[in-house]
């Protein structure tokens, strides 16, 4: 069989600037390398290193790495104040998975691209160099925005999308000390190294993420996907919009389910903000959001599905507020 | 104890049954909504399915898939697979499967791993000691390919189609009658390949003493297993023994001995030791088989009073190279409505994807939602109520052949289930919005041909007064465990809890196995046989005529005797056994069972999403065995529809023919929230020409027609019809504009 080294982290700085995969839930890593498309050697299981709490953080809020989507989403506070970002959670996945998975695992998800997990199609994430499946493929999932010659596959995730949109902090460490990277430059662009899916360095390891003062108004996240529960984004919509004199403000956007990354597009909201709701306006940002967007094909209805679905949810957020 | 004194009928099905006995036997099980006798095991998890149950010194094997899709397996790296730790053998033998056996072909099926004819073909089986080590040299396989004589075929559009002559048929003059229609359509609809998905997935051991194989596997029909098993090794069906206690689903799937199968057989043999092979998901995906997918031309026509004058349905569907088994799309279309003129199309293509085959329902699961949502078409063309429509167009005689129906309840069930449903409430095409939402109705009606296939029972009263039910017969999840178990305490006047029901044993008696829906009636049918010969010795021994008899809670009474079982048995064992035959009744009668579905959806003008909000359908499908079990075979088929209608299909990649969405992350079946409430109604029905039960099948006919209703509540609620299934939002979106 393929042999790999287990060992159990007592504390962060276990797994800290070791060469070892970090896993924690281990409901991707796990079946990735069943099927030998993660092949690491060494992992370090950092279930039990703490982490495992959501605290307080000034106005704002800091959630551990370990903390399982499903304690999460199930947060007094969070669902207070970050309703986005429960919202978001609890459209992915099943119950089963979100007790498992954990906040830092899941911003680690790995594309669901079909060509990604067939050893024997070429897949330039999987396999730099070895070509892209999905483009002249079935590309029904794929990315309409973003995306490069030697990759369209998208970040499948729905948690990381509302954190994008919430301004969120990913708190990490490595061999050099601790760092804070936007939860908008976690996840990358594929440009012509898609086998690096976010911006993480050798040896850092996601130690908390941190959402900073609440923004108020209305959270909405619409996942559309080909079934109603248990299915990947086709498009999903993260909006908060707080009204003020019939005037939107606080404006913030995020887009899953079209890229390698969540999807945030500052001119977008820009366009809308201070302004008073109207269907042009929200067709207006609607293209700003699309600006550049380019369908693979069987993915070209995501280009007109993002724009309806987006109307319909900054109609919902601001119908009938003042 | 002294040896069983041995009983038996034997019944060839060929007048209407008179005799009606499960309606005059009176201990009250029968139809019932009776536990499932092994339900609290497959709720513990301690009921064993195939792969659950290794012999000791089992080692493990795994199968390599091809990496082409057409040509020649011409070099493989079995010597560095050879010294990789644990591994075994790997073994390529030209007696392993190119696609499993269809259903009762009783004989081997194509064979040989060095011909590649699809993509994700078994080139050969890697063992090792350990199930990971077998994965891991598996995924090390690499093969030598010649793949440059003949590129493969990988979509319908540039198949060659062959039209068998004995599957085209016509009668009048449909073009004429289409030209002089007062309302016709003729539409062209399209349905994907879809993949069975059973949770069980596919696995099995084989282990051998001397010449004899016995295999534990994942089948539905042991009997012509046997015979496949032995065919594709080269021996005596009598040196094979297959056991399947227990299968968790097959659809279809299960129907013939399958890869894993043969190569545990001829690995266990080669290494003397018991070997378990079990496909992973994606293996079941790509290398079980498929239902084809289909594309079909119907054209109806009728008169201004919308009495119909023409029905014609033509469909093209597709296999590999060499397989007879074609998906019978039109199966239901010759019969279930009028109309003087009539034409049907049966075209096979031939394609290098996976093999085609068997799932639920072959031929109406597909044929019938398309000629339901076209029959929608010509009702909403002729401005009549799609109910009232069908109505007026139920034949008095089955319209292709003349013969007469042996029953006949698609109007019962179209007026009832209409009224349950409120069908009454629905309106006009695009009049019914809820916020963003859509809402429409639907419906269709289910038809499935009812078949009855030959079947051996035992039944075997002990003299402690309980008994035993013995057949090779299997439960994959219908409930066969059940029914048997109601039928022979019915008939023998025992609480449930006094029988006990074995099956998925090929050295028990042969019964029809599970498939077509025939396998509640055909072994159901044997038992019921076996017990009444045990109750006519009974009544012998009580010295009375068997109709003067009663058998209730243990006991034989005879005018004013009653005595315990035990009493009358003195000792003895009473060992019936039963045979079940089809005869004139299906030859004579066209015999099918009968249903109406209703469907309420609603439909986002936002996203194209479309919800089910309710379902329910009346059936009437003969007397019910167990009421609960049979609800759960209809709700279970209604969901497939859903799945059907909305979710599912194979996603082939036209350059390779190969799937790639071969996970249950990405090859959708509905989830729990895609499903609504389902009411299901069954009408009091008999069926005399049937079966001795007067039972017909259940299981397939839920899913024929489902998807049908779905998509004309679709177009009620938008105002368009969507001619593909599964209709995705992107196909929604388009029209909505």
């Amino acid at each position: 069989m393929r042999q790999f080294d287990y060992s159990r982290a007592a504390s962060p700085a276990d797994a800290i600037g070791t060469d070892a995969r970090i896993i924690a839930g281990g409901t991707n890593l796990l079946d990735l390398m069943k099927l030998q498309v993660e092949t690491p050697d060494r992992l370090i299981d950092v279930n039990h290193v703490g982490l495992d709490r959501i605290e307080r953080d000034g106005d704002g809020v800091r959630i551990g790495a370990l903390v399982r989507n499903a304690d999460c989403a199930a947060d007094e506070t969070v669902r207070r104040d970050w309703p986005l970002l429960s919202h978001a959670i609890l459209a992915g996945a099943s119950p089963q998975l979100r007790n498992r998975a954990s906040t830092g695992g899941n911003l680690m998800q790995r594309t669901r691209c079909y060509y990604f997990y067939d050893l024997d199609a070429p897949c330039n994430k999987r396999e730099p160099g070895s070509g892209c499946g999905a483009i002249g493929g079935i590309n029904r999932i794929h990315a309409i925005l973003g995306a490069s010659e030697s990759c369209i596959a998208t970040y499948p995730g729905d948690m990381a999308v509302a954190m994008s949109a919430l301004d969120a902090v990913v708190e990490v460490e490595g061999p050099n000390g601790r760092r804070d990277i936007p939860a908008t430059e976690f996840h990358r662009l594929p440009g012509d190294t898609p086998e690096r899916d976010n911006t993480l360095e050798p040896g850092e390891m996601i130690l908390s993420v941190r959402l900073p003062a609440p923004l108020g108004g209305r959270h909405i996240y619409r996942k559309v996907r080909d079934r109603r529960s248990y299915a990947f984004a086709l498009v999903s919509v993260a909006a908060v919009v707080a009204m003020d004199g019939g005037r939107m403000s606080n404006v913030r956007l995020a887009f899953g389910g079209v890229a390698h990354k969540p999807w945030r597009v500052p001119e977008a909201e820009a366009l809308l903000e201070g302004q008073a709701p109207a269907p042009d306006l929200f067709d207006r940002a609607a293209e700003a959001v699309l600006d550049g967007a380019r369908g693979q094909g069987h993915n070209d209805f995501k280009i007109p599905l993002l724009r309806r679905t987006l109307s319909a949810v900054l109609a919902e957020a601001t119908e009938g507020a003042e | 104890m002294s040896e069983p004194i041995e009983v038996s009928l034997s019944h060839r099905m060929n007048f209407a049954d008179k005799e009606d006995l499960l309606d005059r036997t009176t201990q009250g099980i029968i139809g019932t909504p009776m536990d499932r006798p092994e339900g609290p095991l497959k709720v513990s998890g301690t009921a064993t399915y195939a792969d659950e149950d290794h012999p000791p010194g089992t080692v493990y094997g795994w199968l390599v898939r091809s990496s082409i899709s057409k040509g020649w397996v011409t070099g493989f790296n079995t010597r560095e697979l050879r010294a990789m730790p644990g591994v075994l053998a790997v073994i390529r033998d030209k007696r392993m499967l190119r696609n499993p056996a269809q259903g009762q072909a009783s004989k081997a099926p194509y064979q040989g791993p060095a011909e590649i004819f699809y993509k994700g073909q078994p080139i050969a089986l890697v063992v090792a000691e350990t199930f990971e080590q077998a994965r891991d040299a598996a995924i090390k396989a690499r093969a030598d390919y010649d793949d440059r004589s003949e590129k493969g075929v990988f979509v319908p559009a540039e198949a060659k189609y062959e039209a068998p002559r004995s599957q085209q048929s016509s009668q009048g003059d449909l073009d004429a009658a289409m030209d002089g229609a007062a309302f016709a359509v003729d539409v062209e609809y399209h349905t994907p390949s879809m993949s069975h998905a059973a949770m069980e997935p596919h696995a099995a051991v084989a282990w051998w003493d001397g010449g004899s194989v016995t295999l534990r596997g994942s089948y539905q029909m042991l009997g012509s297993n046997k015979a496949e098993l032995a065919d594709s090794l080269g021996i005596s069906p009598k040196k094979v023994r297959i056991l399947s206690p227990y299968v968790g689903g097959g659809f279809g799937s299960k129907l013939g001995i399958s890869h894993e199968g043969v190569a545990a057989a001829i690995a266990a043999q080669k290494l003397g030791r018991p070997v378990a092979v079990a496909l992973h998901r994606r293996q079941q995906f790509e290398t079980t088989i498929r239902r084809s997918e289909s594309r079909q031309r119907v054209r109806l026509s009728c008169d201004a009073e919308g009495r119909m004058t023409g029905v014609g349905h033509e469909a093209w569907v597709s296999n590999l190279p060499a397989e007879t088994f074609s998906e019978p799309v039109s199966q239901a279309t010759p019969f279930t409505y009028e109309g003087e003129n009539r034409k049907i199309g049966h075209h096979v293509g031939r394609l290098n994807i996976t093999c085609a085959g068997s799932m639920r329902a072959p031929g109406e699961a597909i044929g019938v939602p398309v000629t339901e949502a076209a029959m929608d078409e010509l009702a909403h063309a002729a401005g009549i109520d799609p109910v009232e429509f069908r109505l007026r167009n139920i034949p008095e005689k089955d319209p292709s052949s003349g013969r007469p129906f042996s029953s006949h309840r698609l109007a019962d069930c179209l007026r009832r289930g209409a009224e349950s449903f409120g069908w009454h409430n629905r309106q006009a095409p695009g009049a019914r919005r809820e916020g963003e939402w859509l809402i429409g109705m639907g419906v269709t009606s289910a038809i499935r041909v009812n078949m009855l296939e030959p079947s051996t029972a035992r039944v075997i009263l002990l003299p402690d007064g309980t008994a035993r039910v013995e057949t090779d017969m299997t439960d994959i999840g219908t409930g066969s465990y059940s029914i048997l178990t109601q039928i022979a305490a019915e008939v023998l006047g025992l609480p449930a809890d006094r029988v006990t029901t074995v099956l998925g044993d090929s050295d028990l008696p042969q019964s029809s196995g599970s498939g077509g829906s025939f396998g509640a009636a055909s072994s159901g049918s044997s038992v019921m046989l076996a017990a009444k010969a045990v109750r006519q010795k009974l009544a012998k021994r009580m010295e009375c005529d068997p109709d003067e008899l009663t058998l209730k809670d243990g006991y034989a009474i005879a005018e004013n005797r009653r005595r315990t079982l035990a009493e009358v048995l003195a000792g003895d064992t009473l060992q019936g056994t039963g045979t079940i035959k089809k005869g004139l009744t299906s030859l004579g009668h066209q015999q099918a069972s009968w249903g109406a579905q209703f469907a309420e959806v609603a439909v986002s003008s936002v996203t194209g999403e479309v919800h089910v909000r309710r379902l329910a359908a009346t059936f009437a499908c003969g007397r019910i065995l167990n009421a609960k079990t049979a609800r759960s075979q209809c709700i279970g088929g209604m969901i497939f529809g859903i799945g059907q209608a909305l979710h599912e299909k194979v996603e082939t990649d036209a350059r390779d023919g190969s799937f790639v969405n071969r996970d249950l992350a990405e090859y959708h079946v509905p989830a729990n929230l895609d499903v609504p409430h389902i009411d299901i109604e069954f009408l009091d029905d008999r069926d005399p020409y049937a079966n001795p039960m007067q039972a017909k099948g259940i299981g397939e006919l839920a899913c024929c027609g489902t998807a049908g209703a779905i998509v004309n509540a679709i177009a009620n609620a938008t105002g368009h019809r969507f001619r593909s299934f599964p209709v995705t939002l992107d196909k929604v979106l388009e029209k909505l504009g």
